[in-house]
């Protein structure tokens, strides 16, 4: 596998394709909702201008979805994806240890590979953190998950 | 190579444009001394070290010189040799390195001033183009609240009057001017582009009223390769007792410059475009302007007599250089004009004219590729910008850096002009007096594999 391969893995040029959680409609991406269990944010990658609207809600002590809006290059549309597929069903602490993991992993400059157990098929990014100037790609849908997060389960 | 050769959306379709394309031709082919060869190219190489890298594990092609250019030999060695015989502060000290240095310092503006057609006195040394736009703008903002007195009031804006920019400027051509007009009270507006990224002139027309007080274009834009008519923009201006501003960081290095025949106010360029070091710019100003303006650092080295409740100023270009300035910087940069000049502007524009043409003539080529700009055929410096149906740039940028090729993705701070053209990001491949057109080719035949490789092109698997 060339170098470039290991960055485009195959399973990332098709959740950048086929997009898991990414039908948020445009009209409901300016403000957020204000209801228990419902958390939204929004981040821009001043560099690129690749952007998302990430809405989370919680049910019932879990994640019940990852609905998101955005544009923007394979890699941060992959990572939305991915993250959208681990989120559900998984309970709200466990899922910003995950993202706490997955950064870490983003940040190793390739000393770390993501656990594919843990991280499903978000350990396929292991190859972003080799290019420092792709990691905010991969971790545009994380940021905003963590904060939409912290909001849904601030106002339960 | 690979690329077909159907022409993409914005081939030439009607009479009136290849009339048009007939024109723009001549304009540049007819008259005057050749365009370089590329033997004479490959000559030229051996003066830039950094060419020999490589990257990825092959040679670097590098195709972002509007974003940074490269340095050669000369310019290294310019600065290195200032350090090492002649460093010291300059205008003050009675010692014998400060004379040098300062006679270094200023020789070197004199350098510049005569490669952009004008006197010493007329060019201040800033960190940049940027760092000059802000100058320009912050002193037209201290007139505006009363400094400089009655001699300031040319500069002076208040509500009622307009700032005019255009909708494809550099945000570094658009942010100050929208500060400034924040401050004062002063509109901002712009003249519009059309669907091709062309100015829409009869709009200048229109918009450029008494109310105008200053006009601030570009006179090359960074995105579409476009050389914008300054003469008749700058006549239009002055007709309403405008003052012009010419952004020349994409024409001061690529093309003969001669701001004085061009009649603008104002101009800016920056040292790193054209083969000078980082940290280094200039700011032109009209013999008489410059010395009617209030400073805007303020600080060492700028005054006559300071008491303690105020100060005098020295004429320009001082009175705007304020602290110790970039003297190795200038001292580089004017090695980096002297090798331009050497090498003959004119060819230089014209060896880029002909990488620009062979670059749009190939992305035309290439199926779900649409370059920004003029069409192949109209005039268009050495730069093209691009947008691959179904591939974001900053994916096209990571394959073409995998075979060792440089080029700018993103909004090239030109946010306005993308969004306008229905796109947030493009691709950018840039050229200067270094390049080939082997490496235009080698760009071109990257390109033709990139949907392939992310499977935009329909197979849905990645080739």
């Amino acid at each position: 596998m060339s170098d470039l391969d290991v960055l485009y893995q195959q399973i990332i040029l098709d959740h950048a394709k086929v997009r898991t959680g990414g039908d948020l409609p445009e009209s409901q991406t300016a403000a957020a909702p204000v209801f228990p269990g419902i958390g939204q944010s929004h981040q821009l990658n001043p560099v690129c201008g690749d952007e998302i609207t990430l809405r989370v809600t919680v049910d019932g002590g879990k994640v019940a979805s990852v609905r998101w809006n955005g544009a923007g290059c394979a890699i941060s549309m992959a990572s939305a994806s991915v993250l959208s597929e681990l989120a559900e069903g998984v309970g709200p602490e466990e899922l910003l240890g995950l993202i706490g993991n997955f950064r870490e992993v983003m940040r190793s400059r390739g000393k770390l590979a993501g656990d594919e157990e843990m991280l499903g098929d978000a350990a396929a990014f292991s190859g972003v953190s080799r290019y420092p100037a792709r990691v905010k790609c991969a971790m545009l849908a994380w940021v905003a998950a963590e904060q939409a997060l912290h909001q849904a389960v601030a106002v339960h | 190579m690979t690329f077909s050769t159907r022409s993409t959306v914005l081939a030439l379709n009607s009479a009136a444009e290849q009339q048009k394309t007939k024109q723009s031709d001549s304009k540049w082919q007819e008259h005057g001394p050749t365009a370089l060869t590329d033997a004479e190219v490959r000559r030229i190489r051996n003066d830039f070290p950094i060419l020999n890298k490589e990257v990825n594990a092959r040679p670097l092609v590098y195709l972002d010189s509007g974003a940074t250019s490269q340095n050669p030999v000369s310019v290294l060695e310019a600065e290195q040799e200032f350090y090492e015989q002649r460093n010291a502060a300059v205008h003050r000290g009675a010692h014998q390195l400060a004379v040098e240095a300062t006679d270094a310092f200023e020789d070197a503006r004199a350098t510049v001033a005569e490669f952009v057609g004008v006197t010493d006195s007329e060019l201040v040394w800033t960190a940049n183009a940027t760092a000059g736009l802000n100058l320009l703008a912050y002193s037209f903002s201290n007139a505006s609240v009363g400094h400089a007195g009655s001699a300031a009031q040319r500069f002076l804006l208040k509500p009622g009057d307009e700032v005019l920019v255009t909708e494809m400027e550099h945000h570094a051509n658009l942010i100050p001017w929208q500060e400034l007009c924040r401050r004062t009270g002063a509109k901002l507006t712009f003249i519009p582009i059309d669907d091709n990224g062309a100015l829409r002139l009869e709009e200048a027309e229109r918009l450029i009223t008494g109310r105008t007080k200053v006009l601030a274009f570009t006179h090359v834009s960074n995105v579409l390769g476009s050389i914008n008519p300054v003469q008749e923009l700058t006549a239009m201006a002055h007709r309403v007792g405008a003052l012009v501003v010419l952004d020349a960081c994409q024409s001061a290095p690529h093309l003969p410059l001669d701001l004085t025949a061009l009649d603008v106010d104002f101009a800016v360029f920056s040292g790193h475009k054209m083969l000078g070091p980082t940290g280094i710019g200039a700011l032109y100003g009209r013999a008489g302007l410059l010395d009617a303006m209030p400073p805007f650092l303020t600080g060492g080295s700028m005054i006559t007599s300071v008491n303690m409740s105020g100060a005098q100023y020295l004429p320009a270009p001082q009175r705007f250089e304020a602290g110790t300035q970039p003297v190795s910087q200038a001292v580089g940069l004017a090695a980096a004009v002297n090798y331009l000049g050497e090498t003959g502007m004119e060819r230089i524009h014209r060896w880029e004219m002909e990488l620009g043409q062979r670059l749009v003539v190939g992305l035309q080529g290439i199926d779900g590729v649409r370059v920004l700009g003029p069409v192949a055929g109209r005039e268009r410096t050495g730069l093209a910008a691009f947008d691959v149906a179904g591939v974001h740039a900053h994916d096209v940028g990571q394959f073409l850096d995998a075979r060792g090729i440089a080029v700018r993705v993103g909004h090239h701070c030109a946010q306005p002009l993308h969004r306008r053209l229905g796109l947030t990001a493009s691709t950018r491949a840039s050229t200067y007096l270094y390049n080939t057109t082997d490496e235009i080719d080698q760009l071109l035949d990257a390109v033709a594999h990139v949907r392939g490789y992310f499977g935009a092109d329909g197979s849905g698997e990645r080739r």
